[in-house]
């Protein structure tokens, strides 16, 4: 039976009619359990939605904290039905920085984009995080339509971090997966060793 | 009693079914500038929620309209605070840059801004410069704050704002840095380097 309301109907077929917003929480990955080699987020595995639900995925990465020293943040996907994380990526990374003792820039990174490689893509770029109690990562990653079969899926990033000589580093990192496959698993890790503390959350964003 | 539809609970208790899925973009307060000298989101007062309930904060501001100029324009800021509003002083070291392009398309720039930044300051940092105040002129933009209840690590913070500036250029800053403590921050406030916000919204959400 529907719930309607001043001729509006509110719910209908066990189910909301009305807008209850457009950014919808789908999951969280963290490390109350323990130190984790990565985190994976696999659509159908664990509640996990990443496929045609939404146009727009978000990825909020929160306090990331190494266990190794002077290493990376990293991402990568895998298409449907695929067996590993290698899409072809190319991608773009540019930073501005500035010390605790005062010296600041800006510049492109060429060291952290990729060209049409296969390898794990930093979400930083260079400036590897502190093991220092209080330092880590935080950020967000959007993924524009994965499941599309037409087009190449375009990522943007942006982070924020505390560089192992004890610099903001504020990283901007984008680029697409060259592929026209659906894709619909992603990863995150560290370039070496353990997560050893953060949360990963995934949100979907409706598009109408 | 509960409120179900085809077999699907969505209402009980008071509250919606845990089962419903909602926005997760939270609205927590919204404040307007009416000739203020500043603007402060304060954990438990005027209903503020500014602590672990969520671990990203967003603040929108939109429109904001300072009062009186000098001859480079004002700058919008910020600075949070660790004992609730007694003191917005906290150590922070930050990045800035930005673009710009005037209106008569003789001048294009994209630059680190040096004289922007902080290096351990405990000052407030900017997120514009040189604003105008034209009736027509103000600036908006949105902060991005993680885990600011965090008691372990740092707390990272992304911003980007948009500002016609008093000389007539379209100016995109973008300022990101970490809050160099790791005490608690419970508190934000908004203002103009000089002068009053004349006019302005600064929206406050919480993401789930």
């Amino acid at each position: 039976m529907a719930i309607i309301s001043n001729a509006v109907t509110i719910a209908d077929a066990g189910s909301f009619s009305v807008g209850l917003g457009a950014m919808t929480f789908i999951k969280e990955l963290n490390t109350s359990g323990g130190a984790a080699a990565n985190m994976t987020f696999h659509h159908g595995a664990s509640s996990v939605v990443l496929d045609s639900t939404y146009p727009i995925y978000k990825f909020v990465f929160i306090n990331m904290h190494p266990a190794t020293n002077a290493t990376f943040w990293t991402f990568q996907a895998n298409s449907a039905g695929g067996a590993d994380f290698n899409e072809q990526i190319t991608s773009t990374t540019f930073r501005a920085v500035h010390t605790e003792a005062g010296s600041g820039q800006m510049d492109y990174i060429a060291s952290t984009d990729q060209a049409n490689g296969t390898a794990f893509q930093y979400i930083q770029s260079d400036g590897d995080i502190k093991t220092d109690n209080d330092s880590c990562i935080s950020g967000e990653l959007l993924i524009f339509n994965p499941s599309s079969t037409t087009f190449v899926k375009h990522f943007i990033a942006h982070s924020n971090h505390m560089v192992n000589n004890s610099q903001s580093s504020d990283n901007y990192i984008s680029g697409y997966f060259n592929t026209t496959a659906a894709l619909d698993e992603f990863q995150f890790k560290f370039a070496s060793g353990n997560i050893e503390s953060g949360t990963i959350k995934l949100y979907g964003i409706k598009d109408s | 009693m509960g409120l179900i539809s085809n077999g699907t609970t969505l209402l009980d208790a008071g509250a919606l079914d845990s089962g419903v899925a909602t926005g997760a973009m939270t609205l927590i307060k919204t404040l307007t500038a009416s000739s203020d000298g500043t603007l402060s989101f304060v954990h438990g007062a005027s209903s503020v929620v500014f602590d672990g309930t969520y671990k990203e904060y967003i603040f929108k501001c939109v429109n904001m309209h300072a009062s009186s100029d000098n001859s480079q324009g004002q700058e919008f800021e910020f600075n949070v605070s660790i004992d609730s509003g007694s003191n917005y002083n906290v150590a922070k070291t930050t990045t800035t840059f930005r673009s710009g392009h005037n209106e008569t398309d003789t001048t294009t720039q994209l630059s680190y801004v040096g004289s922007y930044d902080l290096a351990n300051g405990t000052g407030f940092q900017g997120v514009t410069e040189g604003d105008g105040i034209d009736n027509d002129q103000c600036c908006s933009g949105t902060i991005h704050i993680y885990n600011p209840a965090d008691t372990t690590f740092v707390k990272h913070y992304m911003s980007n704002f948009n500002a016609y500036r008093h000389n007539d250029f379209s100016a995109n800053w973008y300022t990101a840095g970490y809050v160099n403590t790791t005490s608690a921050v419970n508190a934000i406030r908004f203002r103009f380097l000089g002068g009053n916000m004349d006019s302005g919204t600064i929206k406050m959400y919480g993401i789930k």
